[in-house]
């Protein structure tokens, strides 16, 4: 009998124990290298010299919007230590800035690497050392690759999804259009071409002219002659800004009037519009993602004013005009978000799953409606953009958001 | 750029001086020990990241060999060895990818092909002289990038995107050996830094023959005064030809192994920026110094991030502050500034 009563209790203890060590267990702070009580280290490269040093700022905006997040108690009660290097642009550099990053400084992930050479450099070794390589800063469709790279995830709008935007605005729009497309000859122009082929879908045929340019062409003259003699009536100008602005002259100088598309990589007013003519490029379409800061209908938006208080007091250097400075807060207001998500749990393999669960999360300095979606089989965080008509002033934003 | 006094008390030993050579040789080789004990020891403390770092710092080292042999050895300017870096990465990336060629042959495929287009490239450069092949070279230097993602190229090269290539794991053998030892197998980052160790020391050894042998007395000559060579019976043209093959060589090879430590290549990574790192590199570690050179990757690859720690925003204004200071503490490079120390303590032991 006491016997009994014995092992009744010692089972009871066992059980009493045992409950004790899972309830705590369940609520148990998990961490991976680089997350403690009070930290959570995370490592960034840059260009803050080099050849593509003008995107620097979006290091520094991001630094600065972790400071903020930081004087306001941090994430969960933990500080953001924001480490980040210069790369000066060079694959070689980034790989060594990286490695010092995740073996040296012992970061929790990566977060949004600039450039695309440079994130190719580094994203097997991310990946083979199960680092999160997160929101890359750069517009290539391959970073939406979950499959073979677990642990990279892009953010911005790819150009792909873009391609996909301008179709679906052409099927609606022309759908009996012929469309030429300017394009530059490489991974990025091919981006685009791929993406508005794809969603042209079975209509691919509509493109009659087809108008790559190398860089290092003096102008795109040739390639619009082209595209007009061939009958288009649709010109989708996929060029950085400097081919853009020739592209939309060129157009204007023939006396060509067809609808015309340019893609975000062209579309700044100062960069490629004002040295086109804005005359020349009254009513041509592009699509757009975030606020642009200069444009006044912002004026009395929330998000806007928000923006305008964080740089003043935390970046007052920043050029408030550099679309880099939005695009830094936004790029560090989606990874805070993962962080919280994550809780108390700060494991790589917590992030990664926290980065691709994101549902309809709205960063203020967005545009209205644009979401960051994520699923564990879509790393491409921003797919929705809003298309907008410039009226000889300034883009004017109409219809609905698109998905591409 | 004058030969330096070893060379100078080598042809006329004095009686005295003879006494304080061998001294000083026995000093070089217990120098060079010390050196090499270390370098096959740091490995074993450091991390696999200082690991990679001091793989990279031999591997620019040997670069900047290349550009040595050319610039202080035989006194023709180059802006365009990043071009020959370039390509010797490529050669070796494109082995390792398309063909599956083993990392280790692509070491003397790179070295190879640098060589015949440096030789090429030596062959016009020949009328040029001075700022002028320089800006030849240079040319060479902003053209590489463009061609590596030119359109017909691109099934080779990968274009933009570049080639991702595999991090050689240390031979089996070389574990087994371990293993048998009762030692810890090494990584795949040490693994590399010991290959490159043994190409560096090869490489060095080779170039320093070279730059003590007949022939590299005539490439001097040619350096101090081309027409007293020619006068001589030097073939000018052949030599310098030459030497910019070799150079081109060096630096090819350096490429190839850059390219196997960073896993990776792209246009982006041998633009004209490197070429002014490794002319930097030169000349901080003593043009016309072989060992010289690896101090001239040290500076390459360290003094950048230390600026930078200095100050993000500031990192390239102090990394010209440090340069400069280098300069004028050390004018005439690393090598310079040790001999110096070595003639002052040589002096002060004597006296004692």
């Amino acid at each position: 009998m006491s016997v009994t009563r014995r092992s009744l209790l010692v089972s009871t203890a066992i059980g009493a124990a045992a409950a004790a060590m899972t309830r705590p267990a369940r609520a148990e702070k998990k961490y991976d290298t680089g997350a403690s009580d009070t930290e959570i280290k995370i490592g960034n490269t840059m260009p803050y010299s080099g050849p593509a040093s003008s995107y620097g700022t979006i290091g520094k905006a991001e630094a600065a919007y972790y400071q903020m997040i930081n004087e306001q108690g941090g994430v969960n009660g933990r500080k953001i230590n924001y480490i980040s290097y210069d790369d000066g642009y060079s694959p070689p550099k980034t790989v060594e800035q990286t490695r010092r990053l995740v073996e040296q400084d012992g970061v929790l992930l990566m977060a949004s690497p600039l450039g695309t050479p440079t994130n190719s450099a580094i994203q097997r070794y991310l990946n083979q050392k199960k680092v999160p390589q997160l929101f890359v800063s750069t517009g290539a469709t391959k970073w939406n690759d979950p499959e073979h790279f677990p642990w990279t995830m892009g953010w911005q709008p790819n150009y792909q999804s873009e391609g996909h935007v301008y179709a679906a605005y052409i099927l609606e729009n022309k759908p009996d259009g012929k469309i030429g497309v300017l394009y530059q000859n490489d991974d990025f122009g091919k981006d685009y071409l791929k993406g508005l082929k794809d969603g042209l879908g079975a209509k691919a045929s509509m493109i009659v002219s087809e108008g790559p340019y190398e860089t290092t062409d003096p102008t795109v003259d040739s390639q619009i002659i082209g595209m007009k003699s061939a009958g288009a009536d649709v010109f989708v100008n996929c060029g950085i800004p400097k081919f853009a602005a020739q592209g939309i002259r060129k157009a204007a100088e023939l006396g060509w009037k067809p609808l015309q598309i340019v893609s975000s990589v062209g579309n700044s007013v100062g960069a490629a519009l004002k040295p086109a003519g804005l005359d020349n490029a009254k009513d041509v379409v592009s699509d757009f993602y975030i606020k642009d800061p200069t444009d006044p209908q912002w004026k009395d938006d929330a998000g806007y004013k928000e923006w305008v208080a964080f740089m003043d007091k935390y970046y007052p250097d920043g050029d408030k005009t550099d679309a880099g400075n939005v695009i830094g807060p936004c790029l560090a207001q989606t990874l805070v978000q993962v962080l919280k998500q994550c809780g108390d749990e700060l494991t790589r393999d917590n992030v990664m799953k926290q980065a691709a669960n994101l549902k309809d999360f709205a960063v203020p300095m967005l545009l209205p409606g644009v979401k960051i979606n994520t699923t564990p089989t879509d790393f491409a965080p921003l797919k929705q953009v809003q298309m907008a008509k410039f009226d000889g002033q300034r883009w004017i934003l109409f219809g609905k958001v698109l998905t591409g | 750029m004058t030969a330096g006094p070893e060379e100078t008390i080598a042809f006329e030993p004095a009686p005295a001086a003879r006494t304080g050579l061998t001294a000083r040789l026995q000093h070089h080789h217990l120098a060079i020990a010390a050196v090499l004990t270390l370098a096959l020891v740091a490995p074993l403390a450091a991390q696999s990241f200082v690991t990679f770092q001091l793989t990279l710092v031999m591997i620019y080292g040997l670069a900047i060999l290349g550009l040595n042999l050319l610039t202080g050895f035989n006194g023709q300017f180059s802006l365009g060895h990043s071009a020959f870096y370039g390509i010797g990465a490529y050669t070796a990336a494109i082995l390792m990818d398309r063909w599956d060629i083993s990392y280790v042959w692509t070491l003397p495929a790179a070295g190879g092909v640098c060589f015949v287009v440096g030789f090429l490239f030596g062959l016009p450069a020949l009328r040029l002289q001075g700022i002028y092949l320089a800006l030849a070279t240079f040319a060479l230097a902003i053209a590489t990038p463009q061609l590596l993602k030119f359109r017909p190229l691109e099934p080779l090269t990968g274009g933009v995107q570049g080639i991702v290539i595999l991090k050689p794991d240390p031979p089996d053998f070389v574990q087994h050996a371990l293993s048998g030892l009762h030692l810890k197998p090494i990584d795949a980052d040490q693994w590399l830094y010991y290959f490159t160790l043994a190409v560096i020391l090869v490489m060095f050894t080779a170039a320093a023959n070279l730059v003590r042998s007949r022939t590299g007395r005539a490439i001097m000559a040619i350096r101090d005064n081309p027409i007293a060579a020619a006068a001589m019976g030097i073939n000018t043209a052949l030599y310098k030809s030459l030497t910019f093959g070799a150079s081109a060589l060096y630096t090819g090879v350096a490429g190839a192994l850059g390219a196997i430590a960073v896993q990776f290549v792209a246009p982006d990574s041998f633009t004209f920026l490197l070429s002014v790192s490794l002319l930097v590199g030169l000349v901080v570690g003593g043009v016309g110094s072989i060992p010289g050179s690896l101090f001239g990757g040290v500076f390459v690859l360290f003094v950048p991030n230390l600026a930078e720690r200095v100050s993000t925003g500031l990192a390239g204004a102090i990394y010209g502050v440090i340069l400069l200071l280098v300069i004028f503490l050390m004018p005439s490079g690393a090598a310079g500034f040790a001999r110096m120390l070595a003639a002052r303590f040589g002096r002060r032991s004597r006296s004692i």
